[in-house]
């Protein structure tokens, strides 16, 4: 199954601004062991993952009536508070959740992908 | 005999066919068709083999239906999908039993899935409970259930939940949950004051079955053993609870209604050297529990209580896990062992929100205390917040014996 992996939020984790460079280090260096237990475990396939930009850079995109409107918000709540994503092939929910117990200690949002076949 | 081979059977069948959408209603077809075939032509010589047969075939129809359609469905992920598809480098499987029925109970109990669905789903999959004896038990129209069953099969296919063991350091923490499924589908039997008691006590006795079914498969696992013991002492007391439709406080059941033989099973597997261990925090809690059910089931009257040594386990409990109820119970204990003042100190800034236990356990200490004006009000207190017919009624009873 394929899964879209969203950090939806620091959790337990501080702020990455309020961070010391320590601890930013031992944040990244829990990035670096999830990638690396991704590549190890059989059935598993990282097939993308990003952080994300500040929110106040995004752009809200409309359709109305064949028009379309570009605004800088309102922004969807939960997408604004959202550091980055996953998308990440596992063969069942128990394997994802175990590998990301490797990140940082985040809310985190696992989202199954609909497969469309032709 | 179904009612025994249901989860194996259900096991079997997802095991090999993957459909948790289509399994169910085959075994029942096949169920079915046994209640109308079986009383005229004789019982076969492997009545859980005709099933299996019996359902495979309605499964197989449905697929052969489908594949005319060319629908793709999402299938059950299983340990054999795993293996070969996921070697799963951390697990170490040489010391875990795959069993399929231990499967099948891990993915009900599932922590992704709503506690109170889990609860639903096993009873309905591992024991074969129907889902209107479901529906009762947990006080929901049947139609509710029946969908809320339909939704947390949906999730377990569309979340990905495996039908799977999982690997040896993980499996403790889920049978953890197992337990808490289980005991949950207890408790929903034993409401105080809704619905028809004995018979929803008689549903709760399903949790019993099913831990034992886990237990079969994970002897001495100490999570279960101790939950066990809980629920036995809890239930050798269904047949004095009630009586003509009214509940019936500990200090007055007659004892001579209370189930001799599973007080003593309990008892047993309260001493079970598996329990003798470090313990999980759950676990622990619910030896306390048991040791203190215990204390109450073996002395022969209630005068003969021995209150002193049940506050000292509540103490423990407390230490253990810490809740507003544990103190609530922990301060009636105090009163009986030391007197009234001594429970109203150990009430002091006591609240449980949306319960009126509390004010009106303070007013009866408070009664007993001689402190008449006091007591009354916090009579008042419990009446107002009290959303029970029976208990209301009863607390207006005491407040008016107070004169």
């Amino acid at each position: 199954m394929k899964y879209l992996v969203l950090l939806i939020g620091d959790g337990a984790e501080k702020p990455w601004l309020e961070q010391t460079e320590a601890e930013q280090m031992a944040a990244m260096t829990k990035f670096g062991e999830f990638d690396a237990a991704c590549a190890a475990r059989d059935g598993v396939e990282l097939l993308a993952g990003e952080a994300l930009g500040d929110s106040s850079d995004a752009t809200v995109m409309r359709t109305t009536g064949g028009q379309v409107q570009l605004t800088d918000g309102p922004y969807a709540e939960v997408i604004e508070g959202m550091g980055g994503f996953y998308l990440l092939e596992a063969p069942d929910l128990d394997v994802v959740v175990e590998l990301l117990r490797l990140l940082p200690p985040y809310d985190i949002q696992i989202h199954p992908t609909v497969e469309v076949t032709p | 005999m179904v009612r025994e081979e249901w989860g194996r059977l259900v096991a079997l069948l997802l095991t090999q066919f993957r459909r948790l959408d289509l399994v169910e209603d085959a075994l029942g077809d096949a169920v079915e068709a046994a209640s109308r075939t079986w009383p005229a032509d004789g019982v076969p010589a492997n009545p859980a083999g005709w099933l299996m047969t019996a359902a495979k075939r309605r499964v197989v129809d449905r697929l052969r239906t489908e594949a005319v359609a060319a629908r793709k469905h999402p299938l059950l992920l299983t340990d054999a999908e795993r293996h070969q598809e996921a070697t799963r480098t951390m697990a170490d499987s040489g010391s875990v039993v795959e069993d399929d029925v231990l499967r099948l109970v891990l993915m009900c109990a599932h922590p992704a899935l709503a506690p109170e669905s889990a609860s639903a789903l096993s009873l309905r999959l591992v024991l074969g409970v129907p889902t209107a004896d479901i529906a009762r038990l947990f006080l929901v129209p049947e139609p509710t259930m029946a969908a809320r069953i339909t939704r947390a099969k949906k999730r377990i296919v569309g979340a990905g939940i495996p039908f799977a063991v999982p690997d040896a350091s993980a499996l403790p923490g889920r049978l953890d949950t197992v337990a808490q499924t289980t005991y949950l589908a207890f408790t929903a039997g034993y409401a105080p004051g809704t619905g028809p008691d004995l018979l929803r006590a008689e549903l709760s006795g399903e949790a019993i079955r099913l831990t034992r079914v886990v237990l079969g498969l994970r002897p001495d696992e100490p999570a279960l053993v101790a939950l066990l013991a809980l629920m036995l002492l809890q239930h050798s007391r269904r047949d004095a609870r009630v009586r003509d439709g009214r509940l019936v406080l500990l200090a007055d059941q007659d004892r001579t209604r209370w189930h001799r033989d599973e007080v003593a099973e309990a008892n047993r597997l309260l001493a079970a050297p598996c329990l003798a261990g470090p313990l999980t925090p759950l676990t622990a809690s619910y030896v306390l529990q048991g040791r203190i059910a215990a204390e109450h089931a073996t002395v022969a009257s209630a005068e003969q209580t021995r209150w002193d040594r049940i506050v000292g386990l509540y103490d423990l409990l407390l230490q253990v896990a810490p809740s507003p109820s544990a103190r609530l119970a922990r301060a009636v204990a105090v009163a009986e062992d030391r007197g009234a003042a001594a429970g109203l100190a150990a009430l002091e800034g006591l609240e449980i929100p949306d319960s009126h236990r509390p004010a009106a356990v303070r007013a009866e200490l408070l009664s007993r205390a001689g402190e008449t004006d006091a007591a009354r009000a916090a009579y008042d207190q419990a009446i107002a917040a009290c959303r029970n017919d029976v208990e209301r009624a009863f607390l207006v009873g005491q407040r008016e014996a107070l004169g």
